[in-house]
């Protein structure tokens, strides 16, 4: 095999990986800001600042806004416990956590339906105390929770296993408390596999679609989230708008992308586990 | 070892207490002095049974409510099994599809250099980021009959959007960054050094691929499948609107727990849905295998 036909094939298949990832991934993408914009860029922003629309952003906010940071603190504490000591069970513990990616989020909706809904085991006793969880929004936010609910775990527990207690051990030793310990020692160490988890993390909860839609009761501008404002302005024939709605989530990828490749270029930060 | 050499001389005659006190210092040193763990794993053991564990049980609880027959009848009626049958079908398509350009990926970013690699390494995991509901109607926009791709098909009698086909398209697109993802780390570990020494003395090319490259990377890859083959199994959000969601040709099962549930069948879709959880239970099991057996051969 001469030299001329192995750099051919290596051409070759460059070509067709790019190929590849243009027609699946660039295309879309493209697809997205084309058809909001295909009415100019008025009808673009008259779409965005429609009152409905308006709510379904702050609702989206919002939501991330809770359960990002649960999804934080849950994170560390999990990761301080597996990571840091040793007990039986540890890998039973951590297929646990990461169960909730195995799970449909249609699933992941149902779940609490049949929690909290009308049906459900807390179902009467909720209604006699007035209290609203399924179609509304803490049923969002708990099932955001849900499928959000491995991010941070999962991206520090190997981080902080690998690291090892010495660190920790020495500072403690030398008279740290254990609270000192953690904030001027664990957290640097970890700092940026934990925006790594975060970024991702922020980024389902502001998109699910599935677990959301099943608990939201699609209430317009009081519990709908904006993935569920694109699928009502879609099945409205409001393309224009159902796209631009779209055009922000997208616009959301982009930056979580852009960031996510800076942690891992500035900060040589590597993942260890691979996929969701 | 410290506690070896620490260890101090047997005292056979000594009486039980010191003894007993001594065995407790010497536990106590062996023991981490790291703070929190009651804490910490209480506090992981709660809310990890408050969000996760005691919600997933509702399903099967209920379903074990049901009785068999009501089960058997509500969980694989006719309209569930053709449900079942698109779901599993198609996410193993695209799982296939992807297992052969996702490792071609892969490869490209792993192995050469060309301009705009970094972009293009970032870009492979937009299906992770992009919300799905915005996959779901870009990807029927482009593949209907009149879109960007759906139209060069349309003529030659060949529908994408709202078949399988579409569906398949569908979950191609979101299960690409699994196994680009869980090949990749295995070939950087790969030295090129192997396959040029293959190559010198004489293999073909596609005999390095078959008899060193793949065998390397089959548990990776394998992994990744089953990755990606679980997350379309489940797939909601950008599937349904590239999926005509006509019932027993292009219906997903997700799709019809959501529909049995807006018509209050709560036993209908609590009866899927448990079948889809120990489907997608049965495959986080294969994933465990497949990873201890990987483990085994390293070792070997």
């Amino acid at each position: 095999m001469n030299t001329l036909s192995i750099l051919r094939a290596r051409h070759l298949l460059i070509a067709a990986a790019l190929a590849f990832i243009a027609l699946f991934l660039v295309l879309p993408l493209a697809a997205v800001f084309m058809a909001a914009l295909e009415k100019g860029l008025e009808a673009y922003a008259a779409a965005l600042v429609e009152p409905d629309a308006l709510a379904a952003i702050r609702l989206t906010l919002l939501v991330a806004a809770i359960s990002v940071p649960l999804n934080i603190v849950f994170g560390i504490v999990a990761a301080w416990s597996i990571a840091k000591f040793d007990f039986p069970g540890k890998s039973l513990l951590v297929t646990f956590i990461d169960l909730p990616f195995s799970v449909s989020p249609v699933v992941a909706g149902l779940i609490y339906v049949l929690m909290f809904g009308a049906q459900g085991w807390f179902g009467p006793w909720l209604a006699e105390h007035d209290i609203q969880i399924i179609f509304a929004v803490p049923g969002i936010v708990l099932a955001t929770v849900f499928v959000t609910f491995p991010f941070v775990a999962r991206e520090l527990i190997p981080l902080m296993s690998e690291q090892g207690r010495d660190d920790e051990e020495a500072a403690l030793s030398l008279g740290a408390s254990g609270l000192q310990t953690f904030l001027r020692v664990t957290l640097p160490n970890i700092r940026w596999g934990l925006l790594y988890g975060v970024l991702l993390c922020n980024a389902r909860a502001m998109g699910e679609f599935g677990a959301v839609s099943v608990v939201s009761g699609h209430l317009r501008g009081l519990t709908n989230t904006m993935p569920l404002h694109v699928e009502i302005l879609y099945n409205e024939y409001n393309f224009v708008a159902a796209f631009a709605v779209a055009s922000l989530l997208a616009l959301l990828a982009l930056v979580t992308l852009v960031l996510k490749s800076i942690v891992e270029w500035r900060f040589a930060y590597h993942r260890r586990s691979a996929g969701h | 070892m410290d506690i070896a050499v620490n260890r101090p001389p047997p005292v056979p005659l000594a009486p039980a207490a010191p003894a007993r006190a001594h065995l407790r210092n010497r536990l106590q040193r062996n023991r981490s002095v790291i703070p929190g763990f009651g804490l910490t794993m209480g506090l992981t053991l709660a809310w990890l049974s408050l969000i996760v564990l005691i919600p997933l049980s509702t399903v099967f609880i209920r379903s074990a409510g049901m009785g068999w027959s009501e089960f058997l009848a509500a969980g694989f009626s006719p309209r569930a099994v053709a449900a079942y049958r698109v779901s599993f079908g198609t996410a193993f398509a695209a799982a296939f599809v992807n297992g052969v350009f996702g490792l071609l990926t892969a490869w490209v970013l792993v192995r050469y250099e060309f301009p705009g690699k970094r972009i293009v390494n970032g870009l492979v995991d937009l299906p992770f980021a992009l919300p799905t509901a915005v996959a779901g109607i870009a990807l029927a926009a482009i593949y209907a009959g009149n879109g960007w791709v759906g139209q060069w098909f349309e003529p030659l009698g060949i529908q994408l959007a709202y078949t399988p086909i579409g569906i398949t398209l569908a979950l191609i697109f979101i299960g690409l960054p699994f196994i680009v993802r869980s090949v990749e780390p295995v070939l950087e570990d790969m030295s090129a050094e192997v396959e040029e020494a293959a190559l010198s003395l004489g293999a073909r090319p596609w005999q390095v691929f078959t008899r060193v490259i793949l065998p390397a990377i089959m548990p990776s890859l394998l992994t990744g499948f089953a990755l990606a083959f679980a997350r379309g199994v489940g797939e909601y959000g950008s599937v349904i609107f590239i999926a005509g969601n006509m019932p027993f040709k292009s219906e997903i099962a997700p799709l019809l727990i959501v529909t049995q549930l807006e018509q209050y069948d709560y036993a209908g879709a609590t009866a899927i849905a448990t079948v889809m959880l120990v489907a997608s239970f049965a495959v986080l099991l294969l994933i465990n295998l497949i990873q201890a057996w990987s483990r085994g051969r390293m070792q070997a």
